[in-house]
Formats: structure tokens, C-alpha cells, sequence
């Protein structure tokens, strides 16, 4: 579980979270929603460690963010931030190779390279494996960030927005892998997701996000209403139920 | 307004100061009675004051026109290779026409400075405009590779002292006879002023200019006349003096915005304030021996330059 | 992986060494090899020192266009040793000649860079452009510092300071070889130690911490390095402007590769070669008196401008 107490954090002196109180679900998939400056990619990397936090506390299970060795962190949880910015030389191979850095220090072995050709089937990039970063379009390239937190095995996995630049087939693909490495392997996943329709879809549990603060939250099948669009998105857009599952009108 | 009197006034003082500054010892009073004294200003004090002063104000004037011509806060003439072509320019002359006259070696410095302006002009059209210290980045670079083929070339013809010499800025060479083209360089700042409106409205752009009836290419040609021809006089007659151009515009533009009509004045008297206050520095540091004024305004200017790189953002460079 | 271009690049070099030692030489041998033995011993350690330094620093700012020189290390190094004669009256101003003078002097240096090359490095948001205008500025600060401080002390010397600003690969400082080789060998085994974690780093900030880098740390223990192998190759030859980013570029389209195993290794060779064979050509076959410093120079920068303006069309 991954549980946050009383995190504040300020950006160029204004707060942009404000005393967060969280508890994340161990073993499922939590989408993570609310409209743009919310706070929501803030609060993904203060969990990661990308950005210290200064108030409050972090604790991934029994480990506790800024206080637990990076390293050790990095064998429990891995996060895919917004954009990044990765060297454009690499092979795709060797990118996602790095993903088995934090278990094996340089000096990869058996297992981990089982482990990247997992990976790199399962995204399938098979084909693509020697092409260098800066040779292959954006989705490919997100798969291949994405086939590198794979490979790094971790608990947990965070994900800021991982369906920029995916088409719909890939997108869905990777919905229903995340919500399957939940279920059948008890990973826990965080996303934060633009679009709502993907999170009443594939995530088990929706937490919304406003101005810095936690909105409801809540199974994500019953969650998401009128009510709450106009609340937290300010917006009247119509939520429909159709065989149990909801979709929010564009 | 009061400040412009004021600092009129510190300009004046300065140069007065100035004036009495030397190895020779030289009291306001002894010009009353010693013939020698009077001697001594209109040989030497004088002329290198006007010198100063001409350099000054023209390098500033040359750095604000540079700055339109480019639309880039941070380039000037001695970082964009006007300076380095202009030392190529006399290191032609020396080796091929050692026995040419002043002239004939102000007119070669003066067109190779121009060439090399233009080859810096053609490369930073291409680099994109959102990019503000590329520019500059680019400049200082290709004006280093300039400098390193002049080095070259000196050193295989065991130039490099004398191409040193010219080079390094410094003021102590300046007597009456041997610095009078800088007046040149001061009638090319004055051209400026008088074309002030255009090089403004040059800073708008390309497509604003248009829209504003301007000859763009002329003005452009213009500008690039004024900036080569100070850059070349400037260095044929006192050596490279570095970041006058870039740090004086900048600092006016600061206090007073763009509008080149109101703000040159300004920014030629700054310009001659800066050299002034450092050659009076370069020679009284290390009494009675003179440092090169190019040196003290090195440091200063490096100086002030990296707080204007990381001053708080008012607003985009 | 690469493992042929890696061979092919050690044989070049050992031509080259064969080439400085052997060619043009005339008379007593024994006397010969010693005299040039030593001259070869300092340029392969300038040239290793030069070239890892530069992969470094582009490791730490994730950039192919960065190199120490550029940012003002050895100018600084240079200032360093110029503001050590003015506080304690040290003899020669322009070369270190002393150990207890080179010690002082790394000292200084490691802890100065740390600080300044520290702040720049670990801001908030570093702009790239920025940082490298930063550079070139604080070069001219330190050299115009410098030539400030030279000619207080001694005010007509004039020629000894430009003469200074040029590497000295025809003249270098070889009684400091045995405690520079030290110095090189003790960093070099830092880095090589390092090269996983380097790896890592050069993926950027936020990659690396997911995969459980310590960031800042690596980046103050790289920049320690680079602080160490710069004085020492300053200290025995001068500042050398261009000499890291020619080399260095020059590996990656050799060696195109993100592993440091393989390009430290690459970037070392060709460094060795480019000092080592350039100076044996310009010396002993054209006879030039020009620096090879000032032929880089102007290769290097010509190499910079493309790089740039590549870089923009990416």
C-alpha cells in the first residue's frame, strides 16, 4: 500500500498540493483523475522521488520515501514520468535493458535477460529492438519506456499519462495489460488518465484530484456521475450507464 | 531628464579627471604657466581621452545596431567576429602590403570586418528565434574560429606579438597624429542616430518592417556598414575592447525601453562612461604601469553579463 | 560489441606513438627514447585525461556539445595557479613546477569547480544554451582575471601571457609525470569504477532516479573527477579549447554507443592518437611552429557550429 500523510508541496511559491491525505490499494488499479493543474503529476513524482517533499510523510509499504536507499526504492516501485527526455542514441534493446539496472548494478545475468526479452515481446518491439530511439515514431518510443519499467519488475508502477502519443489499439492494449499484471500478478498500478472514459474502463479505483486537493474517490464503476464532472471538472458533460459499465459524453 | 544632466556631468568630471592621470605628473594649475603641460595634453592626454571617449560611445551605438540587426539581446561586435575579421583584415595587409598606408589598412580591416559581420548575419538567420543565447552561443564560437585562423596564420609567420599588440585593447598608444580616424568611427554612430527610427523598426522584424514601408535590405546594409566600420576603426586604432556593445544596450534598454531615438544618446554616453571609468582604472591599478583597458573591462563585463544571463526574468530576452 | 573498431583504434595509436618516437630521429638513441619517451608518457596522460574528462561532463549535462573546456575549467585551473603565486609569492606563475604547488593548486581547483560547476549544474530547470554562454563568458572572466593578476605582479611582461593561453604539447612539464601519472591513474580508476552508474546518468535526471541513482551525488562525484583530470592536464600542458569536444565527437560516430565500457575506451584511443600523431606530423613532418592547439582550435570550433546546427534540425 502506498499511503501518503500530510504532504504539502510548493512550486515557484505557490502550493500546489495541499496536506494530501491517500491511500492507495496494494494489487490494484488506481486511476488517478482531475482537470489540468490539479496536482496529479506533482504528486506521482513526490511518491517517486523525482521531487523531494518537504512536509509530511511518503511510505511505499514498509519503505519510506527520501529516507529508504534510492536503489532499494527502485527494486519496489518504477515510474513513467510525462515527457521524457532519454538519449536518443540508445537501441531500444539497450534502453529497456536498463530497466534490470537497479537488480543487477551493471552486471546483468541470466535472469535479467530473460526478463528484457519478456519485455520487449510483450510490447512488441521484437522488431524494433535494434533501432535507436531517435529513428522511431512517438508511440513506438512510448512502448519502449514503457517495456523499460516492465523490466524493472517492480510492485509498484506509476504512470503519468502513458497514453500520450499511443493509437487506440495500443492504448487499449496497454489498459488490459496494466489491469491483467493487477489481477494476476497483484501489482499495483497508478495512472493518471486524461481521458475518463479509460479510467471507468480498466481501473479498479478512481481517486479524483482539484486545485491541489483530494476529491472523492471510489470504485471506479459507480464513482464517476453528473454530479462529479460538474464538480470536479466544471463541466456538464452526461454520464451514461450502459451494461454496467459508464462513459462519460463528449 | 535629470538623470541624462547628471550624468552629463559625471562624463564631464571623469574626463577631466581623466586628463590628469599619467606617469608624467601633471597639476590642473601648471597649465597656467608650463608650456610643457599644455604641450603634453594636446599631444597625448587629449587625444587619448577623444579615443576613449570616441570608442566608447561608438561600440555601444555599434552593439545596439548589431543587437536590431540580429534581433538578439546578446551578441555585440567583438563576439560575432567583426572584431577577429577586422584582426584578419590588418593580418592581410602586414603580410602582403607591409609598406600600405593607415588607410589602406582601415579600408582591408574594414572590409574583412564586414564580411565576417554578414557571414555571422547569413548563419543566424538560420538559427530559430526561440533560442536567444544560441545565437549568441554561435556567434562567440564562429568569431573563436576566426581568431584561431588568425592565430594561425600569425604564428607560421611569426606575426603573433604584433598581431597581439594590435590586438589587445588598450589606450596608451593614443597620441595626436596617430588616432585621428577614429573620427570616423564617431561619424558612424552619428549616421546611426540619424537613422534611428529605421534600426527600431528593424528590431520589429522582417515582416513589420515590410509592413511599415521600410527598405528592409538597405537598412540592413546600413546597419552592417556602421558595425563593420566601427568594428574595424576601433581595432586598427586601439585593439578589441570587449562587452561595451553588449552590456551598455542592455542595461539601457532596461531602464528605457527601445525606442533607439530616445534611448542612443543615452547609450553612446554609457558607452563612453564604461571605457572612460576603465582606462582610468587600467592606469591607476598598478601605478605608474598601465594595464590593457581590454583586460578590466574583461572582467567587468564577463561579470555583469552573467548577472544579465540570470537576472530574474522580467521579461523575455 | 564494437570490439573490432576498439582494435582497429589501439593499433592506430601504437602507430602514431611508433611514429613520434621513431621518426626524424637522429644520434644517440639511448638519449632519443628517454628524451622523447618522456614527452610521449605526458601527452597519452593529457590526451586520457582529456578525453574522459569530456565524456564526463557530457554524461552529467546529457548533452554531445558540453565540455569542460568550453564551460572554463582550465582557464579556471590557470587563474588558480596565478592567484596561488599572488597570495603566496610562488615563484613561476605560469607553469607549476613544484608538487607542493600542483597539490595546492588540485586542491583549490576540485573544490572551486565542485562549488561552481555544482551550483550551475544541479539548478531546478538548467537551460542548455544558457549554461554554455555561461561558460564561454566565465572563460573570458578567467582569463581576463588572470592576465589582470600576471600583469600586476609583473607589469611588462606581455608576450609570456598571450604565449600562455595556447596548450603546450611541444613543451610540457615533464618533472611533474611521475605524481600526474598518479593523479590520472587514481581518477581514471574512479571513472571506470563509475561506468554502470554513468551509464544511468546519461539518461537524464528523472530515469536515473527510477532507476535508483542518486542524482546530485553522481553528479558531485563526476564533477570531482573532472576537477582532478583537468588540473593535472592543464597543469602539464595548458588550456586546450576544442582538443575534448573534437575527440569526443570523433568516438561517438566511431563507437556510437551509450555504454561507457566502450566509449571512454574509444574516446581515449582517438585522443591519444589525435595528440600523439598530430604532433608527430606537425613537428616532425611539416616542421610547423604553430601549436597543434591552435589547429584544433579551429578544427574544433568549425566541428562545434555543425554540431550545433545539426542539433537544431533533430
Amino acid at each position: 500500500m502506498i499511503s501518503v500523510t500530510g504532504v504539502s508541496h510548493e512550486l515557484g511559491g505557490s502550493t500546489v498540493l495541499h496536506d494530501i491525505e491517500l491511500e492507495i490499494p496494494k494489487g490494484k488499479v488506481t486511476a488517478l483523475i482531475g482537470p489540468n493543474g490539479a496536482g496529479k503529476s506533482t504528486l506521482l513524482s513526490l511518491i517517486a522521488r523525482l521531487a523531494r517533499h518537504r512536509t509530511g510523510r511518503i511510505m511505499v509499504d514498509e519503505l519510506e520515501v527520501g529516507v529508504c536507499a534510492s536503489n532499494t526504492l527502485a527494486r519496489r516501485l518504477a515510474i513513467l514520468p510525462q515527457s521524457s527526455e532519454i538519449a536518443p542514441r540508445l537501441t531500444i534493446e539497450e534502453l529497456v535493458a536498463f530497466g534490470r539496472y537497479p537488480h543487477h548494478l551493471g552486471r546483468p545475468g541470466k535472469h535479467d535477460r530473460e526478463k528484457i526479452a519478456e519485455a520487449l515481446a510483450l510490447f512488441d518491439l521484437d522488431p524494433l529492438a535494434q533501432r535507436t530511439l531517435d529513428t522511431v515514431s512517438g508511440g513506438q518510443r512510448q512502448r519502449a519506456l514503457l517495456a523499460m519499467i516492465f523490466a524493472q519488475d517492480t510492485d509498484y508502477m506509476l504512470l503519468d499519462e502513458p497514453l500520450n502519443n499511443l493509437d487506440i489499439a495500443a492504448s487499449r492494449s496497454l489498459m488490459a495489460l496494466l489491469q491483467r499484471l493487477a489481477r494476476e500478478h497483484g501489482r499495483t498500478v497508478v495512472i493518471v488518465l486524461h481521458d475518463i472514459n479509460y479510467a471507468c474502463a480498466y481501473a479498479d479505483h478512481i481517486v479524483t484530484m482539484k486545485g491541489g486537493r483530494i476529491g472523492p474517490q471510489g470504485d471506479a464503476t459507480t464513482l464517476v456521475d453528473g454530479r462529479l464532472m460538474h464538480e470536479i471538472f466544471a463541466t456538464d458533460a452526461a454520464v451514461h450507464r450502459i451494461g454496467g459499465r459508464t462513459f462519460v459524453g463528449v | 531628464m535629470r538623470k541624462i544632466v547628471l550624468g552629463v556631468v559625471a562624463l564631464l568630471a571623469l574626463s577631466v579627471v581623466s586628463l590628469f592621470i599619467g606617469v608624467i605628473d601633471l597639476r590642473p594649475a601648471a597649465l597656467l604657466q608650463d608650456p610643457a603641460a599644455l604641450q603634453l595634453i594636446a599631444v597625448s592626454r587629449a587625444p587619448r581621452l577623444f579615443a576613449v571617449l570616441i570608442t566608447g560611445a561608438s561600440l555601444a551605438v555599434a552593439g545596439t545596431v548589431l543587437q536590431m540587426l540580429v534581433r538578439n539581446r546578446f551578441v555585440e561586435p567583438m563576439t560575432v567576429g567583426s572584431g577577429e575579421g577586422a584582426a584578419l583584415g590588418i593580418l592581410l595587409v602586414t603580410l602582403f602590403a607591409p609598406a600600405a598606408s593607415l588607410f589602406a589598412k582601415i579600408a582591408m580591416a574594414s572590409a574583412t570586418a564586414f564580411a565576417s559581420t554578414a557571414g555571422f548575419l547569413l548563419i543566424a538567420r538560420r538559427l530559430p528565434p526561440t533560442q536567444p543565447y544560441m545565437v549568441a552561443l554561435v556567434g562567440l564560437v564562429y568569431g573563436g574560429v576566426i581568431g584561431a585562423a588568425v592565430t594561425f596564420v600569425a604564428y607560421q609567420n611569426d606575426l603573433l606579438q604584433m598581431i597581439g599588440v594590435w590586438v589587445t585593447g588598450e589606450f596608451s598608444g593614443v597620441l595626436r597624429g596617430r588616432y585621428e580616424t577614429l573620427w570616423l568611427a564617431a561619424i558612424a554612430a552619428v549616421l546611426c542616430f540619424v537613422a534611428a527610427d529605421q534600426f527600431s523598426i528593424l528590431g520589429l522584424g522582417h515582416a513589420a518592417s515590410i509592413n511599415l514601408g521600410l527598405n528592409y535590405r538597405q537598412v540592413m546594409l546600413f546597419g552592417l556598414l556602421a558595425v563593420s566600420l566601427v568594428s574595424a576603426l576601433t581595432v586598427v586604432s586601439v585593439g578589441i575592447i570587449p562587452f561595451v556593445g553588449l552590456i551598455v544596450p542592455n542595461i539601457v534598454s532596461r531602464m528605457m525601453g527601445d525606442n533607439l531615438r530616445r534611448t542612443l544618446p543615452v547609450i553612446a554616453m554609457m558607452g563612453a562612461g564604461l571605457v572612460l571609468v576603465a582606462d582610468i582604472v587600467a592606469r591607476v591599478l598598478r601605478y605608474p604601469f598601465e594595464m590593457p583597458s581590454a583586460t578590466v573591462l574583461g572582467v567587468v563585463g564577463a561579470a555583469v553579463f552573467i548577472w544579465l544571463l540570470y537576472r530574474p526574468a522580467r521579461h523575455a530576452p | 560489441m564494437h570490439r573490432r573498431r576498439l582494435i582497429v583504434l589501439a593499433v592506430l595509436f601504437v602507430a602514431s606513438a611508433v611514429a613520434y618516437m621513431t621518426v626524424g630521429a637522429r644520434g644517440n638513441w639511448g638519449f632519443v627514447l628517454e628524451f622523447r619517451g618522456a614527452k610521449l608518457a605526458a601527452l597519452c596522460l593529457v590526451a586520457v585525461a582529456l578525453s574522459t574528462s569530456t565524456v564526463l561532463f557530457q554524461t552529467i549535462t546529457q548533452n554531445r556539445i558540453l565540455t569542460p573546456s568550453i564551460m572554463g575549467f582550465d582557464e579556471l585551473f590557470v587563474l588558480i595557479v596565478a592567484m596561488g603565486v599572488f597570495v603566496f609569492g610562488m615563484t613561476d606563475y605560469l607553469v607549476v613546477t613544484s608538487w607542493v604547488q600542483f597539490v595546492v593548486s588540485l586542491v583549490l581547483m576540485t573544490g572551486a569547480s565542485l562549488l561552481l560547476f555544482g551550483t550551475l549544474l544541479l539548478q531546478e530547470r538548467p537551460d542548455l544554451m544558457r549554461m554554455i554562454l555561461t561558460g564561454l563568458v566565465l572563460t573570458v572572466l578567467f582569463r581576463s582575471l588572470r592576465t589582470l593578476l600576471v600583469r600586476m605582479l609583473d607589469p611588462n611582461e606581455f608576450s609570456v601571457v598571450q604565449v600562455s593561453s595556447y596548450a603546450r604539447f611541444h613543451q610540457i612539464e615533464t618533472g611533474l609525470l611521475a605524481i600526474a601519472a598518479a593523479t590520472i591513474g587514481a581518477a581514471l580508476v574512479g571513472a571506470w569504477v563509475m561506468r554502470h552508474r554513468l551509464d544511468v546518468l546519461s539518461l537524464g535526471r528523472q530515469a536515473a532516479i527510477n532507476l535508483g541513482e542518486d542524482v546530485r551525488r553522481g553528479t558531485l562525484q563526476v564533477l570531482f573527477l573532472i576537477g582532478v583530470l583537468v588540473s593535472v592536464a592543464t597543469a602539464l600542458v595548458g588550456p586546450t579549447a576544442f582538443l575534448g569536444l573534437l575527440v569526443v565527437s570523433i568516438a561517438h560516430v566511431v563507437t556510437p554507443t551509450g555504454r561507457h565500457a566502450v566509449l571512454l575506451v574509444s574516446a581515449a584511443l582517438i585522443s591519444g592518437t589525435t595528440l600523439v600523431g598530430g604532433q608527430a606530423v606537425l613537428e616532425r613532418v611539416f616542421g610547423l611552429v604553430t601549436p597543434l592547439t591552435v589547429v584544433i582550435d579551429l578544427a574544433g570550433g568549425a566541428l562545434f557550429l555543425v554540431l550545433v546546427m545539426r542539433g537544431l534540425r533533430r
